[in-house]
Order: C-alpha cells, then structure tokens, then sequence
C-alpha cells in the first residue's frame, strides 16, 4: 500500500513540474521582456502577453509549405514533448521526481538535443533559405557548446560520484560546504554561458529580432503558423525555464521538497518559481546591458565556458 | 552436430556460395550467392551464440589444409562477439546487394568475391593462431580490395582508391606479421595461446615494440587518423553493399586487433601504451567528424564518420586500457563494454546508412549533397530509415548510439580520479573530445538529412527519383530495427558483451549490467532505464499531439507556398546547399581544414557595376593526405625515376653490373671469411 502511495505521490510531483515548467515558461519569458522594456524606459506588455499570445495562436489556421514533409509538423510536438519528460524526472520541486534513477544529466542533455535536433530538421524542411540558415546556424553553435556542457557535467559529478541529478542536489544538501568548492563555481560559470547560448538569448542569438543576418533561431522557425509555432513557442520558453530550473537548483538547492507530500510540492514550487523568477530577472537585466556578439566571435565566448569547466575539473582533482 | 560442425559447415557454405556467384547464370547469381552467405550467416552466429552461452572456446585444428601449420580455428567470446557483429551487418547487406546487383555488383567477379569477403570476415575473429590469422587477413584485404575496383573499368577514382586502399592495406599487414613473429619467436609454437604464455617473459621494451606495431597495422584497417587515408576514397567508390560490409564489419575487425594483441595476448601494458591509444581515438574521432561536416559527398562524409566513430571506441578502448595499467578492473571493464556496444552499434547505424547512401545513389544517379533535395517525399522509406540512422548517429534517445554514448561517458565520468596524474589530465580532455565529436556528427548527420531528404530537389535525377525495390529497403530496415531495439532493451545483448569483454580481461568479476530492462553499474552510481525513458517520449508526443488536436480550432493544415520574402515563385537554388549549411563549421575550424576558395566575378563588358557571372569554388581537401602522404609519394616518385637511369638499354652497362656485383660477393666473402 505504501509503494502505491509513494508511486502515486512521485507521479503527482513529476505532474506538477511538468505543469509548472509549461505554465511558467511563458509568464517567465513575459517577466524577462517586461523587465527589459522598463529597464529602456518603455512600459512593455504585461508579463502575461506571451499566454495570451500562445492563446491566439492556437485559434489561427494551420498553414504547412508545399515543399514540406512529416518532419514539420512533428518537430514542435517532439520539442514539446522531450522537454516535457525532461521536466518530469528532472529534481525541481523535490528531489525524487519519477524515473528519478535516470535523471542523469548526460541523459537530460541528450534528450533535450532530441527536440533541437528535429527543429533543425524542421528549419530544412520547406526548403527555404532561412530556414537551412537558421539551422546550419542553430548546430554549430550546439556543436560548439556541447565540449563546455559534458566537461560542467564532469565537474558536477564530483561531490556525488555521479552524473544523476537527484543524486549531486542532495550531495549538496547534505554537505552545503561542497557548493563553495571551487570546482563547482567555475562549473556553475560556464553552465550558466552554455544555458545562455542553448536557449537562444542575448548575447548568442536575440529572440526578439527579425533582421535577417542575426537571426538564428527565428530563421529556423519562421515557416511555423498558428498551432504549431504556439508549440514551437511554448516548448523554447519551457526549456529554458528547465534549464534555469537546473541551474538554480544546482546553486541554491534548498526549498526543495525531499518528499512527495502535499505541502512539501507546494513549497517546493514557491521556492522554484521564486529562484527561477530571480535568476530570469537578473538574466534580463544583464541583457539589457550587452549586444549580441557576431555569429564567429562566439567560438571565443564557448571556448571561455569550456576552459571554465575545465578549471572545474582540475580544481576538483587539485583541492581533492 | 557438434559447435565446431557449425563453424566448418557455415565456411562451407559461404564457399558454395562464392561458387554459386561465379558459376550461376546473371540473372539468379546474386540471389543464390546472397540465400547461402545467409545460411553461413546463420551456422557462423549458431556457434557464436553457443561459445557466448556457455563461455566455453570452440578449438578445431586441421593439420592438412595449409602446409607446414595447419589451420588452428579457435572461437573464444570476445571473437564470437564479433563473428555476431559481422553477420548482423553481413545479412541485410547482401538482402540490398540484391537490388542493388545491376548498379555493379552481378558480375561474376564481384558476385563470386561478395560471398567470399563476407565467410573470411566471419573467419577472421575464429582464427587461433598467426598463420590461420594472417592468411585470413590477407584474404580479406585481397576480397574487399577487389570489390573496391569493381567498377575500375569505368572511373579513374576507383583505380586510385584502391592502390590507396592496397598499399596502406599491406604496409599494414606487413607491420601486424612483424608484431606477430617476434612474439612467435620468443614463443613455443604460433597458436595465440602459446604466444600469451611466451609475451608473459618478455623485455618491457620488446612488448611495447610489438604493441606499437601492432597498434599502427591493425589501426590502419580501422581507419585510424592518420592512416584513414583510403577510407574517403575506398569507401565512395566501392558499390553501398560493400561499403557497408567494410565500415560496419572490417573497420571493426581492425579494433578486434588491437584488443587481441594489446589485452588478450600481451595482458594489459603501462600506463602510456593506452594514452596513446586514447590519443589516437581522439584525433581520429576530432577529425573525422571535422570532415564528415564538411563533406559534401554523401559516402565520403560517411567514411569520415567511420574514423570518427572507431575513434570513440578507441577511446573507450584507450581508457579501458588506463584503468586496466591502474588496477580499476571493474572500470576497465566498463570501458570496454563501451568500446564494444560502440563498434556494434557503429555496425547497425553506419551499416543502414551506407545501404541507404546506396540507395539513394541508385534512385537519383548521384550522392552529390547539392544535387539532392526532397528524396523524403519521393523515397519515404528509405527516407524515413536514413532518418532514423542519422538520429542513432547524433546519439538521440531512445536508439542505440545514445546507450554507446552513455556507456563510455560513465566510464570516463567514473574514472576522472584513477591516481594516475597523466590519466586526470586525459580524461576531461577525452571527454572534452567525445562532446565536439558529438556536435559535430550532429551538424553532418543534419546536413546529410536535411539537404539530401528535405526541401526541394536541386537536379533533374533527384527530381525523377522513385522509391528502390523491396529488398533493398529491407536491408536497410533490418539495421534500423537493430539500432531501435538496442536502444530501447540494450540489455538483451549486454550479457553477450560482458563474457565478450572476460575474455579480454579475464581478472573481472560479474559486472551485471542488465537489470531487468534497466542498466546499472555494479558498484558505480549510474542508472539508465532506456525502457522507461522511450515509453516517456512516446507517451509524451502522443500526448502533446492529442493536445495540439484538441487546443487547434482547425486541426487539418492547408498547404500554402513557403514565405519567399515577397517572391512568388521559389527555386530549389534558394535553398542553403549542403557547401553553405556547413560553412560556419568550416569558418570556425579554419585553421584545421584549410578549405581551398576561389571567388570569380567577371563583369558585364560596358560597366564594371553590372556583374556577368559569379564563379565560386570550395573545397576541403584532407589535410593529413596533403601534408604527410603527398611528400613521401614525392620522395618514392623521385628515387623512382633516379632507378630508371640505372636502365639505359644498353647490354654492356648490364654485363657491368653483373661483373660489379659478382666482384662485390667475392670481397665480402673475403672479408667474412
């Protein structure tokens, strides 16, 4: 009876994450863009124009090139979809999501490339110039920041043992000490520049241009309509509320419920909406102040995050 | 019957076979061929199915069939792991060689050499001792040399990739024989054991001069940098069966090599045997996915990718080793599970895509990237498999490439603090190497996918291109099955890869990876629940497009003209080519590639402000090929032509020779004496 309860308790946890990362994801991104426009003196939309938008979108007609093949309407839903299950077993609102065991952030990274991946794709699939532009753009730059994120993950590891997720946070709540290592500040370093360039934002990619020479993801999507680009939208928003949802955990993992009861889900997300608020509006303000790098520049921007996480690693084998 | 009738009778068939291909009328002479290398398949996989359930070697000597020796077959796990992987390449491959006959490969020649590549690859991994060993290796080399110049006739690239191919082949082997009869010379007899028992009382400098040997020679049959030369040229010109066969199943054999020697026979060795080891499978890993990114010939990009994939298991291979030389038996071991479960899943990925590169070839007349385009909507099979081996390739969840990935990841994760300080250093780096090699596959295997299959079709052959007969298709989805049911059970053959991985090392305990369906290291934190995770996906996208369903107000799309930024009309030259798709790659890795550019605008007569036409070139060349091979082919060309003075035609300069020559022996006699 118990094993019922526990099951059921774990699958309410992981349910309400994936609801908390898809529900706000949006309100996130309308916070960051509310917190820019007051910061250039404009008074910006509400913080929750983007749900109203996705709202809107789901109400218009679904469009599909003529050129195009099943890979286009599938992509979004895939997006959609590897996030989500990213969400559920990742330790976001308490540390024993279910499928908890796999939570490997090898794994995480992985599967969050499956949705990226098919988007790529997806960008080819009307056979327009952008699109591929977007696309050939979109990969390197994943390419490029792949070396920076195994090598963090490599370095995270080292208090646990283990590359499991669930497994280093409570490493670290049981020892806080661990958080102050040098190890896993300069790893902290470069996972917050890799988030930065694998969520598209400043100073890597901005998602609010249209300009056809920088854009990157945009030129990617720019053939998704209605429905379909609500997804597209919803699934980039709710990816970087997870991936700020894991770096903050990663940083200051307490609020975390270490239960799957009632009170400690809800805590928990107070305490995830209030470090992922925190850490998004930071992010805002730090983008209001920088320009976006040219595209070849940004090898040198990911090679900092690498050299980063490796003094990570090396620390972590020095002070050892 | 008994194991080893299995064995005799499995090379009796693939001979029968060989006969049937040379012998049979054309039009039934692939087909026979192909029925019976599946027999041989079958009887060879029997016995190594039995040798991996019971852990028991098959031993079979036959004094009479080769003088002076005999032939020594011995069948132990690690090899029947490989006789496993060859059969699984072996079988769809010849099932698409059937369509594929009449591109090339229903010549009697070819129809006949086929049968034979394949029972020498099943051989080779049973061989028991140096003579069977290199008589095998040699027929193997000679099979597939052949089938490379099958179209000799008609291009001059085939005839210059297999003199690339020959010559890399047999300095090779060359080298290999030299490891192997120093070992043998110290030995009491040429069966691998007996050179085990010799190698144990060996100088250290002696063992190592055997394992460098034997690193270079079997390396070059792996297509390790930078002996992959002939591997971009061998691999396009061969027909896709064959290419198929020597990427998925003879590069594999090359690693087989090396852990025969390195582990097996020679039982581990210091410290920097394996820094090498992972060294090389970095730099071949780095560089074959550098170029397979900026290829733009869909088979070259491929063979690129073949070095960048034995690389990885050289690697795995490599850190295995580390652990071995610093007492982590249970991490060596991981190790080189990882290593196998990576050539394996290389065999099924590699091997689907090469048949469907072939396929391609066949439909559109070209394997050109910038002559493809839209073959999705006009192949949707061989489409949709390509597509998923590209995928198994990128390492995505939930197919066979990710559970390679994972498993050597864990192992280097595990191994990040061995007490070795040269093995701390090299592990972040090596795991710095696997995720740009992982990037980089992503941006060729997106490019290949993308440009090839997806949007407009960018010549008139790509345009006319029709879905290729059933066989063909089924070859291709046998390899693709294989690469979705190990990624979502891995556990059905991780049992097979742990007594595989015994034999190599024999000190190992249990490492009982396979829990159920689930993987978990045996005294490592690391769990994976592949089973789990794929039924996650699945339920989550069923979920999210029931959503989409629901949430749409007008579910069914309508079809409309993509955005042409206010034109009307769209042409398949507007589209990125597979060149632009990976020129930001090959402008970050500038220095590395060295690509060669040629930008030509000539103008209109009157005014210099109209341009007439824009002429631009770019190519990537191999810039190992160019700096190390070109001068020493320079220097043999040039101590050529020095020779050929020595041959003026004229009788009384030889008589001179044969009168200097004759005077030379006697003084040496002179002086020995």
């Amino acid at each position: 009876m118990s094993t019922v309860f526990h099951l059921t308790g774990v699958a309410v946890a992981s349910g309400v994450q994936v609801v908390a990362i898809a529900a706000g994801g949006p309100v996130l991104v309308g916070a960051m863009r509310k917190v820019r426009c007051r910061l250039e003196g404009r008074i910006g939309p509400p913080i929750l124009q983007p749900l109203r938008d996705i709202r809107k979108l789901f109400r218009k007609e679904r469009i599909r090139p003529d050129q195009s093949t099943w890979i286009f309407p599938l992509a979004p839903v895939v997006l959609v979809a590897t996030v989500a299950v990213a969400a559920a077993i990742t330790p976001l609102v308490t540390t024993e999501p279910a499928l908890g065991s796999s939570s490997d952030l090898f794994a995480l990274v992985y599967l969050l490339l499956v949705g990226s991946t098919l988007l790529a794709l997806a960008g080819m699939d009307a056979g327009t110039a952008f699109g591929g532009m977007g696309s050939s753009r979109a990969v390197t730059i994943g390419a490029l920041a792949e070396p920076a994120l195994l090598v963090t993950i490599l370095a995270l590891s080292f208090t646990a043992h283990s590359s499991n997720l669930p497994a280093i946070v409570r490493a670290t709540l049981a020892d806080p000490g661990s958080l102050a290592t040098p190890q896993r500040l300069f790893a902290l370093g470069a996972l917050l520049i890799v988030i930065v360039a694998e969520s598209g934002r400043l100073p890597v990619d901005n998602p609010a241009t249209h300009l056809e020479l920088t854009m990157i993801h945009e030129a990617m999507i720019l053939e998704y309509a209605g429905p379909d680009l609500a997804l597209v939208t919803v699934g980039e928003a709710m990816r970087l509320t997870l991936l700020l949802g894991i770096f903050v955990n990663l940083v200051v993992p307490w609020g975390m419920s270490t239960s799957t009861n009632v009170v400690g889900i809800a805590v928990g997300l107070v305490a995830l909406a209030a470090k992922v608020a925190a850490v998004g509006v930071a992010l805002a303000i730090f983008e209001v102040c920088s320009a976006k790098v040219r595209l070849f520049r940004l090898p040198e921007l990911l090679a900092g995050a690498f050299v980063l996480a490796l003094l990570g690693v090396v620390s972590g084998l020095v002070v050892r | 019957m008994t194991a080893g009738a299995f064995i005799v009778a499995g090379a009796l068939a693939g001979l029968a076979a060989g006969v049937a291909g040379a012998g049979a009328p054309i039009r039934r002479r692939v087909t026979v061929a192909a029925v019976l290398v599946w027999v041989a398949c079958a009887l060879e996989a029997a016995a190594a199915i039995r040798v991996l359930s019971t852990g028991h070697p098959i031993v079979l000597h036959f004094a009479e069939l080769l003088p002076l020796t005999g032939v020594d077959l011995v069948l132990t796990p690690l090899g029947a792991f490989f006789v496993l992987l060859v059969a699984m390449v072996a079988v769809p491959a010849t099932l698409h060689g059937i369509g594929y006959a009449p591109h090339g490969l229903d010549s009697r020649m070819a129809a006949c050499a086929v049968p034979i590549f394949v029972t020498v690859l099943l051989l080779v991994p049973a061989a028991g001792s140096v003579a069977t060993f290199m008589v095998l290796w040699e027929l193997m080399a000679l099979a597939s040399l052949s089938l490379v110049l099958v179209d000799h006739g008609r291009r001059e690239a085939a005839r210059s990739a297999g003199t690339w191919y020959a010559v890399i082949t047999h300095v090779g082997a060359a080298l290999i024989l030299v490891a192997f009869l120093i070992l043998a010379a110290h030995s009491d007899g040429q069966s691998f054991a007996a050179l085990r028992l010799g190698a144990r009382h060996l100088a250290p400098d002696v063992r190592a001069l055997v394992f460098v040997l034997a690193l270079v020679g079997f390396g070059s049959k792996a297509g390790v940098v930078p002996f992959h030369v002939w591997l971009p040229k061998a691999h396009p010109e061969a027909p896709s069966p064959v290419s198929a066969l020597m990427s998925g199943a003879m590069v594999a054999l090359g690693v087989y090599g090396i852990v025969l020697v390195g582990d097996v026979v020679l039982g581990g060795g210091p410290v920097w045997w394996w820094l090498v080891v992972l060294a090389l499978g970095a730099a071949s890993a780095l560089f074959g996915s550098l170029h397979a990114a900026s290829s733009t010939d869909m088979k070259r990009l491929l063979a690129y990718s073949t070095t960048d994939n034995v690389g990885l298991a050289l690697l795995a291979l490599g850190a295995s080793g580390l652990f071995d030389a610093t007492r982590h038996p249970l991490l060596a071991a991981l190790g080189l599970v990882a290593a196998l479960v990576l050539l394996l899943n290389h065999a099924a990925f590699k091997g689907a895509l090469f048949l469907s590169a072939g396929s391609v070839q066949t439909a559109a007349g070209t394997r050109d990237l910038d002559q493809l385009g839209g073959l999705l909507r006009r192949m949707p099979q061989t489409g949709a498999f390509f597509l998923v081996a590209a995928a198994a390739i990128c390492a995505l969840p939930p197919l066979n490439g990710f559970i390679g990935e994972w498993l050597l990841f864990q192992s280097l994760l595990h191994g990040a603090d061995i007490g070795s300080t040269a093995g701390e250093i090299a592990i972040p780096l090596a795991v710095a190497a696997m995720a740009l090699t992982a990037g980089l596959t992503v941006v060729a295997f997106v490019k290949a996918a993308g440009i090839g299959f997806l949007g407009r079709p960018r010549s008139e052959g790509a345009d006319a291109a029709v879905e290729v007969p059933a066989t063909m298709r089924m070859g291709v989805g046998l390899l693709v099955g294989v690469c979705i049911v190990i990624g979502v059970v891995p556990t059905l053959i991780l049992p097979a890869v742990e007594r595989a991985v015994r034999t190599a090392l024999p000190g190992v305990g249990p490492l009982s990876l396979a829990h159920g369906v689930n993987l978990q290291l045996a005294g490592l934190r690391g769990v994976l629940e592949p089973a789990a995770l794929a039924a996650a996906m699945v339920i989550a996208v069923a979920g999210v497009m029931g959503l989409r369903r629901v949430l749409a107000r007008r579910p069914a799309p309508r079809v409309a003209e993509a955005w042409g930024c206010g034109r009307e009309l769209q042409t398949a030259r507007m589209q990125y080519t597979a060149t632009s798709f990976a020129e930001p790659v090959q402008r970050v890795f500038d220095d590395v590639l060295r690509p060669v550019q040629d930008l030509d605008v000539s103008h209109v007569a009157e005014s210099r402000y109209f341009v007439e036409s824009v002429t631009f070139r770019n190519a990537v060349d191999d810039g190992i090929e160019r700096g190390l091979y070109r001068p020493v082919i320079g220097v043999v060309r040039r101590w050529g032509r020095a020779a050929r003075q020595l041959q003026p035609g004229s009788v009384h300069r030889y008589l001179a020779y044969g009168l200097g020559a004759l005077v030379l022996v006697l003084v040496a006699l002179a002086v020995i004496g």
